[in-house]
């Protein structure tokens, strides 16, 4: 038999679950983790550059907040993306994991943008926005239906079903924007109804994005409000947590998996109709600019609370906004701003770790050997 | 006998909060048997998963052979020939028998899966044990599969052995075989490790007992020189008489009738096999039997969330004097029926209770739908919380607290408070005291009979059997699905409910 | 025409099997990388910038060293793969973060990362097109077996492509064998099924899920490579790799997981890829809804495994799950 040598060491730290952590200092991580973040920005931009860090920072400041101009514009942005992270999140309460709101955006948007052009000059007003409202709503609710029916009915994988169903959104809308081309064949459908603005969003206080903004924001509350005080809000958070439990006192499961995504998708809808008729007023692939996947990372990082997704929003806006300020005025690649994105989440959920979990260092010992 | 295999000194453990194990110390010596013992939760399998480095222990030293060492890893568990078959076993379900068993063994002579499994059948055949070593995990019954785990630390060489309660899932004749295998191994010079409950296991197998309690190390006594009276004393503290009140069922009616109900799962197996009874109001119905023999399953046909193959489940409403059939009904359409059924499941933070809501809306679970409002209606609940944490004397900072954070007991009395406060007529509890400290116990023990007073039929599901003959009025025995016989439990002994636990395992076995 | 269809399928397909192949080794370990996308693209920025650097180092085009103008690229591709898989596995392995949103962020961060320095090299040469052509080297890449053309349509089918192509169906099969054959591979699968069986069983997890998660990125990475060097004729431009990285997730699935199914899969969707180009009078409206096959392909797929229920077909047990051995 080998024998072994004492020559082992205790390992020098091991890692603890946490019990709890009082929420003050919970964020108190996070905002760290956001500085840090922000810091090592900084300092790869200075590194591009060759600026000094007040500067980039102030830059990024005047890129976001600069101008009357650019203040709507962050504003409009976040509104959008917000309303798409307020979408994914009765999906993720239920821990169904919704990567396809990228393609219920388009289909919201494909079926406004069919509205406008089908029925803009045939139909009164009212009408025309009643329709378009409708047929958004249920283009993203079909699109986050299948996935979900067969998630209820076959436990089929729906991160990866939703993901799939996003390029083929994308796909239809590229055949539309063929199909509706102007002029034929060059592939772009231009603003659409440019010269009667039949189905455009009205003007209210004379801006053109106030009231897609103060639709998000109704929609925050409410949604605020669904998930917290109703009994549909209720019984997702139960089948997330346990469908055991859910199985137990009798909640019909499947039932909730796709109502809840019906109302996911439904409000991915939404947000292509706002986007097609309250901002961009015509129809690409890219309408839903990778938002869906954004909206995840806001809401995750948000834990999933409507208020605190107007925050992470913000966050990440200021942050492509800024990233873009930068670049332009230092003639760098409008890319630079994903890459910050990508850096300042790589620090917020890696500062997770921190709140759930802490590390014990190795105590000295007092007997001896 | 020189030094000894393996030393344990000062081990302590915490979870979060929770102290699972303070400052334990043990020793076992080559070629003997040590039976660790203790009630449920006293920390036995925590204490196990340190020295096979599952776990760290925050405090304490491991010696083996004199020697100390630091067991951070499985692997490092290995590395010093130490074997554990967790009670929960650590098998891949998609992979084979054989890939189970060199999962992470390095042979010298490298890496051949046709070869093994030639060495996996003759060790088989040297223990006797019978085993396809081609056979996938998914495929294979609870036995086949503690066989394939005993193999595996076999297959290894380990020389310090682990078993963690390894006669639970097993019958008589299968327990009486590993029994064998273990005196065995005892001879060829290795040491054992035991978890058990079961004293009359302890007592016939073990050379000497450590007792466990609540965490702590209590002591070490040798076997021959110890009583079964003074280990329970040990094991549970003061000596305890189990004094549950019990009254005479008043006015009994026939409330719930489960005839003729068989179950089959997936794979064949007959969960369920004729069972037929009766529930009276008034009255604890007792169901005892090896864990895993039913119990579940029963209790979740007649809940609603068991599939049937045959059979019927009627209830006699005592409001209208109809008689509903709940086979295969729903949770919901049974409540629709007007049936005022409360379960405790053994499951409680995976399915009684949500473990990270709050006590409130985990009063809600049952009730939320009351009312056509679409809006929850929380002002109830709330004040239920409230009651419950007074009366029951729930140990919680308020009634916002995740219930998850409570303890054992808190998280119990907040479950069938719930269920108890929804006034039903059929009351059924599945080991409702497990993890739980006397106190607890004895609270739970007197709310169910209070519930008995009040007309309910109570099926209460336990693994105690002096708890089930004290606090039951009839106790029926199930074993692999099957009804083995009923005993009233004013008059029945122990020795008989025991005898009638592994009677039917005979029969079903030889089939 | 059915030739030069299947050369064309197979060289759209190279770069998916790269992808699925890295995706299928570090799902094995349990973890969803959805930053395979990401991870290509800088893969493929990486490859680029090597090269840029070499051609740029060298007085004139002429002097190029073959053996240089592959090996420079290639190494600075693998590192850089290499680098941003170390931040998925240091983020979700050692600090546990949520694989999706890991991934996701891994993409927009390797997606962003790849347009940028590519760029910013486009506006470096201040070319006319926006992109940057490495066309020298790309020559070099694309260096084929002499001989393959005179061997008529087998030389064509199964002869004529570079040696990164074979690289990327001897990697699967390779793959293929270890997780099928060997010891690491069983005690991989077994981590991606029940870490906490593994752990028990003494292999250790993280060591695991590290390696294959940078070993998947890796691979993935030279994906990036083959489609800017190969495909692309050396010829990089800004989100010209398209979603590419998706469908290589989606031919994952498509695989039931098995590496040398992945093979076949991949040149399948190459196919499908590009069949709208092989479909005579198609609008160019209609060739948009053909693109979308080898989507539909997928979830067809994806419903028949789930449907069947076969045990061996289901993705790893615990895959999108981080592990915390004294999880209770």
């Amino acid at each position: 038999m080998s024998k072994k040598n004492t020559h082992v060491h205790e390992p020098l730290f091991h890692i603890v679950k946490r019990g709890s952590m009082v929420w003050w200092r919970a964020w108190l991580v996070r905002i760290i983790a956001v500085f840090a973040a922000l810091v090592v920005c900084g300092l790869i931009t200075v590194l591009l550059t060759g600026q000094n860090p007040l500067g980039v920072y102030a830059t990024m400041i005047d890129g976001a907040f600069g101008t009357k101009r650019r203040i709507w514009g962050l504003a409009q942005n976040v509104a959008m993306l917000l309303c798409v992270s307020l979408a994914v999140t009765p999906a993720f309460k239920m821990k169904f994991w919704n990567i396809g709101a990228e393609g219920q955006v388009l289909i919201g948007g494909l079926a406004t943008a069919a509205c406008m052009i089908l029925f803009g000059d045939k139909l009164p007003t009212v009408v025309l926005f009643m329709i378009m409202i409708v047929s958004s709503i249920v283009g993203g609710a079909i699109w986050a239906a299948i996935p979900a029916y067969f998630r209820a009915k076959w436990n089929t994988n729906e991160t990866l079903f939703t993901l799939m169903m996003n390029y083929i959104a994308i796909q239809l809308v590229s055949y539309f924007t063929y199909e509706w081309s102007v002029p034929k064949g060059s592939g772009q459908i231009g603003v659409i109804n440019g010269a009667t603005r039949a189905g455009w969003m009205p003007t209210l206080f004379g801006h053109p994005y106030m009231l897609n903004i103060i639709i998000v924001v109704v929609l925050t509350v409410l949604m605020y409000v669904y998930l917290n005080y109703t009994k549909h809000g209720y019984e997702i958070e139960v089948v997330g947590e346990s469908e055991n439990t859910a199985r137990y006192i009798g909640v019909n499961i499947k039932k909730v998996i796709v109502r809840t995504m019906i109302v996911s998708g439904g409000l991915c809808g939404v947000t292509g109709l706002l986007l097609v008729s309250g901002t961009d007023h015509t129809l690409t692939r890219d309408l839903a600019a990778g938002r869906g996947f954004t909206a995840i990372m806001v809401a995750w990082l948000a834990k999933f609370n409507p208020f605190y997704m107007v925050l992470t929003s913000f966050l990440i806006v200021f942050l492509q906004k800024g990233a873009v300020e930068i670049s332009t005025i230092y003639s760098l690649n409008a890319s630079f701003s994903d890459i910050l994105t990508g850096i300042i989440i790589f620090f917020i959920i890696g500062s997770e770790f921190f709140v759930n979990y802490s590390i014990k260092f190795r105590e000295s010992k007092k007997e001896g050997v | 006998m020189g030094t000894a295999a393996i030393e344990l000194k000062n081990i302590t453990k915490t979870f979060g909060d929770v102290v699972a194990n303070k400052d334990v110390n043990l020793t076992v010596n080559r070629g003997e048997i040590l039976s660790i013992l203790g009630e449920n939760g006293s920390g036995k399998t925590t204490l196990m998963n340190m020295i096979s480095g599952i776990y760290f222990p925050d405090h304490g030293s491991i010696y083996i052979d004199g020697e100390e060492v630091v067991i951070r890893s499985p692997k490092d568990a290995f590395d010093h020939k130490i074997g554990m078959i967790h009670q929960h076993f650590k098998l891949v379900d998609v992979f084979s028998a054989t890939e189970n068993i060199v999962l992470g063994f390095k042979e010298k002579s490298g890496f051949n899966i046709k070869r093994s499994a030639q060495q996996i059948a003759k060790i088989s055949h040297q223990y006797g044990f019978d085993i396809d070593p081609n056979k996938k995990i998914y495929e294979m019954s609870i036995s086949e599969k503690q066989t394939v785990e005993i193999i595996k630390v076999l297959y290894r060489g380990a020389d310090i052995l682990i078993l963690d309660e390894p006669t639970a899932v097993l019958t008589p004749q299968e327990t009486e075989k590993l029994f064998a295998v273990l005196r065995r191994m005892r001879d060829d010079g290795k040491a054992i490790i035991i978890i058990t409950h079961k004293m009359h296991e302890v007592l016939a197998l073990s050379d000497r007992v450590s007792v466990l309690r609540k965490g702590e190390y209590i002591g070490t006594v040798n076997t021959c020189e110890t009583s079964e009276a003074q280990l329970t004393e040990m094991m549970v503290g003061k000596k305890v008489e189990l004094n549950i009140q019990r009254s005479e069922p008043k006015n009994p009616e026939e409330r719930l009738e489960v005839s003729h109900i068989n179950c089959i799962s997936r794979d064949g197996v007959k969960l369920l096999n004729d069972i037929s009874f009766t529930v009276r109001s008034g009255e604890i119905l007792g169901i005892a039997g090896i864990a895993g023999s039913g119990q579940r399953e029963l209790l979740e046909a007649i809940a609603g969330l068991q599939h049937l193959n045959s059979g019927e489940i009627l209830y006699h409403n005592p409001k209208t004097g109809h008689t509903d059939n709940l086979r295969d009904k729903t949770p919901m359409q049974i409540r629709e029926l007007g049936v005022r059924l409360s379960f405790v499941p053994e499951d409680r933070l995976g399915m009684g209770l949500v473990g990270n809501m709050n006590i409130v809306d985990n009063m809600m679970l049952r009730s939320y739908r009351k009312g056509k409002s679409f809006f929850l209606e929380r002002k109830a609940p709330k004040d239920l919380a409230d009651r419950i944490i007074e009366e029951l004397e729930v140990a919680t900072p308020n009634v916002n607290t995740p219930v998850r954070r409570l303890s054992g007991g808190n998280v119990q009395k907040v479950l069938v408070g719930r269920e108890i406060a929804a006034a039903p007529t059929v009351l059924m509890v599945a080991y409702p005291v497990r993890g739980l400290d006397i106190n607890s116990s004895y609270l739970i023990y007197n709310l169910l009979n209070e519930q008995k007073e009040h007309g309910v039929a109570i099926i209460f599901v336990g693994e105690d059997l002096d708890v089930l003959m004290e606090l039951c009025d009839r106790v029926m025995v199930i074993g692999s699905g099957k009804i083995t016989g009923t005993v009233d439990a004013r008059t029945a002994t122990k020795e008989q409910i025991g005898l009638l636990m592994t009677s039917s395992d005979r029969g079903d076995n030889n089939e | 025409m059915l030739i030069a269809f299947i050369q064309r399928a197979v060289v759209q397909g190279i770069p998916l099997l790269f992808g699925s192949t890295g995706e299928i080794i570090t799902e094995k370990s349990g973890n969803l990388n959805l930053g395979i996308p990401g991870i290509m693209y800088v893969g493929g920025i990486c490859g680029v910038i090597g090269s840029f650097m070499y051609e740029r180092s060298l007085p004139s085009l002429d002097a190029i060293n073959p053996a240089l103008a592959v090996l420079i690229p290639l190494l600075c591709c693998m590192l850089g793969s290499l680098m941003v898989g170390l931040i998925y596995a240091f983020l979700t392995i050692t600090l546990r973060a949520n694989q999706n949103v890991t991934g996701l962020a891994l993409t927009t961060f390797g997606v962003g990362f790849g347009n940028f320095f590519g760029g910013s090299l486009i506006k470096l040469v201040e070319s006319d097109m926006p992109s940057i052509a490495l066309t020298t080297t790309s020559n070099c890449f694309r260096t084929q077996l002499p001989f393959a053309h005179s061997l008529g349509w087998f030389g064509e089918v199964f002869l004529s492509y570079s040696f990164l192509a074979y690289t990327a169906i001897f990697l699967s099969l390779i793959a293929s064998f270890v997780l099928n054959r060997t010891r690491v591979g069983l005690q991989l699968r077994a981590v991606g099924e029940s870490p906490t069986t593994a752990d028990a069983a003494g292999i250790n997890v993280n060591r695991y899920k590290y390696v294959a998660t940078c070993v998947g990125s890796v691979i993935a990475g030279l994906g990036g490579l083959y489609y800017v060097m190969d495909y692309a004729n050396g010829v990089w431009s800004n989100d010209g790799f398209g979603d590419r990285g998706w469908l290589a997730i989606a031919l994952v699935i498509f695989a039931v997981w098995k590496p040398n199914m992945s093979i076949l899969g991949s040149i399948l969707f190459g196919g499908l890829f590009i069949i709208h180009n092989y479909i005579p009078n198609l609008s160019v409206s209609s060739q948009e809804i053909f693109k979308m096959l080898p989507y539909v392909v997928t979830i067809l797929v994806l419903l028949v495994v789930s449907m069947r229920k076969k045990r061996e077909s289901q993705p790893p047990a615990s895959l999108g799950l981080s592990y915390f051995r004294e999880e209770r």
